[in-house]
């Protein structure tokens, strides 16, 4: 399969800070989640594979061709969702979407067409003829969609697309962002921090953490590697413990309550757990295997980055 | 089964030749402030100089004593297009101030970047739209004086005898309305907020205009003219229109001036118009 985006040892600086460093990455067809926290250079890889950065050193690559010297024809056949609220003031949603279009390429009249099409798929349909500052988040979101969607790209860039949206709102985002990929024969990629979004719309996923690669990969396979997960909720000091886990080789990520997820080498049982929580005078108080999860896969792909 | 699918179909019409979305920006404007009431009150308004001029004109060239008073020569032009300055600076303020400054507000740089265009035909784009609003209230209206001028006299003689007239005003209204959207264009790239647009403008132009004056009494010297946008392009004027006029700068000297003020703005909307903004 011949990826639709390729970094080759890309590094991106603002100023003295690095956003990116040296990541190679490759996002095959289908779509893709882009996952980090805050601040991983998510945003910063779409921009510059946008062109609206350049890269320090390194080359990417968007659809076979160089972002360096194609940026406008790769932009004809992208669609991208911001992040941050976006829109043209002053103008209701099918005559922003229509506009659209035609800073696209798109003949006046086929673009007011597609305009009307886009607003009724995302949802908009009924709110179209509405001045775009009168929107709530959630319409918002969705039109930012629509002015991705209207010139049909091949590939769509969606920047954090559940941002601000209320539960049903993010659930009929997720249906669309996944009736886009898998029925509409249009590549994507999600940037998100939300492990849930990504793992519903996605097949594979890119991880980055503070500006590196730290795990790339289909998620079925990622989940599906090293060893076994287990739950464990221990009394007693925890810090040596846990010191004493990394040294045994079992990847153990801070825990944000009582219950901590160990990751455990495949030939290591969990008779290893009790004799180290023995030897530090520590009661298990609950241990159970889990099913690995792409929260388990980004935690340790993050944990094993730093 | 629905008549007409209203899901999302792949799309395999025409697409346009690359280049062409600079003129989509600009009728798009163009079209939206045509909506606006008070833009139409105001270019109505810049109009009133012309019909004044016009009746002045048909007035010198039928009554022999009207003609002696108020005859028609090269710097009634001159002073023809001096006036519609004040509609310059007001039409610059109300139409240009938001022009990149609303985008900014909105976010909608990284919009209009994402698509298959580049800064310079957005930044093109925006131009056009002043470009358009300022040529119909300076070269339009004194191109047509110069017609009717020819109408009412019922000969070409004034033309022929003045025939640098024509390049005058081309030159002199394209000048006028480079210095002021350029100017513009380059404050409105700097704030999201199109108040500020219009106040920064309008204390540049007032302020450097009042420097000149200050200094030029302080130091007694008229040499300090460059300082002001409006008092250099009056320098330039009186040279395309041939006046006789004593000049405080010489024509260089104005010429560098709008040249560097030109190119200052060029490197500002250079640096501000983008798809992200880098915040050291």
């Amino acid at each position: 399969m011949t990826p639709v985006v390729q970094l080759d040892r890309v590094s991106v600086r603002y100023g003295r800070q690095a956003a990116l460093r040296d990541v190679s990455a490759v996002f095959p067809p289908g779509a893709v989640g882009l996952l980090g926290p805050n601040g991983a250079g998510k945003s910063t890889m779409l921009k510059s594979l946008l062109g609206f950065i350049a890269p320090e050193t390194g080359r990417m690559e968007v659809l076979g061709l160089d972002v360096k010297q194609s940026p406008l024809e790769i932009r004809a056949r992208l669609g991208y969702m911001p992040e941050s609220d976006a829109h043209i003031p002053g103008m209701n949603a099918v005559s922003f979407v229509a506009y659209c279009g035609e800073l696209a390429g798109l003949p006046k009249a086929d673009a007011m067409q597609r305009a009307h099409e886009v607003l009724y798929y995302v949802g908009l349909g009924e709110a179209r003829y509405r001045n775009l500052d009168t929107y709530s988040t959630g319409m918002k979101q969705r039109i930012k969609l629509a002015q991705a969607l209207v010139h049909d790209p091949d590939l769509l860039f969606l920047d954090e697309p559940t941002n601000g949206m209320d539960p049903r709102g993010r659930d009929e985002m997720l249906e669309l962002v996944r009736d886009i990929s898998r029925n509409k024969g249009i590549n994507l990629i999600l940037s998100s921090h939300l492990l849930p979004d990504v793992e519903y719309t996605c097949d594979h996923v890119v991880v980055l953490d503070k500006g590196t690669l730290a795990a790339q990969g289909p998620i079925a396979s990622l989940k599906g590697h090293a060893g076994r997960v287990f739950e464990l909720r221990v009394k007693g000091d925890k810090v040596p413990f846990m010191a004493a886990l990394r040294a045994a080789g079992i990847e153990c990520p801070a825990p944000d309550d009582e219950v901590m997820r160990l990751f455990v080498p495949e030939h290591t049982t969990s008779a290893v757990l009790f004799q180290l929580a023995s030897a530090h005078g520590l009661q298990v108080r609950h241990l159970r295997a889990s099913v690995p999860s792409l929260e388990d896969v980004f935690a340790n792909a993050v944990s094993g980055a730093r | 089964m629905p008549i007409h699918d209203q899901g999302y179909r792949r799309y395999s019409g025409r697409r346009g030749l690359r280049g062409g979305a600079w003129w989509v920006i600009a009728r798009a404007t163009i079209l939206s402030e045509m909506r606006q009431r008070r833009v139409i009150a105001l270019l109505l308004l810049a109009w009133a100089p012309f019909l004044v001029r016009a009746v002045l004109i048909y007035a010198a060239a039928n009554f022999q004593q009207a003609s002696s008073v108020i005859g028609t020569t090269p710097q009634t032009f001159r002073e023809f297009l001096d006036w519609q300055n004040v509609f310059v600076f007001f039409v610059t303020i109300l139409i240009g101030a938001p022009l990149i400054a609303d985008d900014r507000r909105a976010n909608a740089l990284q919009i209009y970047l994402a698509k298959p265009l580049t800064r310079v035909e957005y930044i093109v784009g925006k131009l056009a739209v002043l470009f358009a609003f300022l040529a119909f209230v300076t070269w339009v209206p004194a191109m047509l004086l110069v017609l009717l001028q020819v109408l009412f006299a019922g000969s070409l003689e004034f033309l022929t005898n003045n025939l640098f007239i024509l390049p005058a005003i081309t030159l002199f209204s394209l000048l006028q309305i480079f210095v002021s959207a350029f100017a513009m264009l380059a404050l409105s790239s700097l704030s999201p907020s199109r108040r500020f647009v219009a106040m920064m403008y309008a204390g540049i132009i007032f302020f450097t205009s009042a420097m000149n004056t200050a200094l030029s009494r302080i130091t007694d010297s008229r040499s300090w003219a460059w300082i002001s946008p409006n008092d250099t392009l009056d320098v330039l004027a009186d040279a395309m229109f041939r006046l006789a006029t004593p000049r405080a700068i010489p024509v260089p000297l104005a010429v560098g001036a709008i040249v560097v003020l030109v190119a200052g703005s060029m490197l500002v909307l250079e640096r501000r118009v983008r798809g992200v903004e880098v915040v050291s």
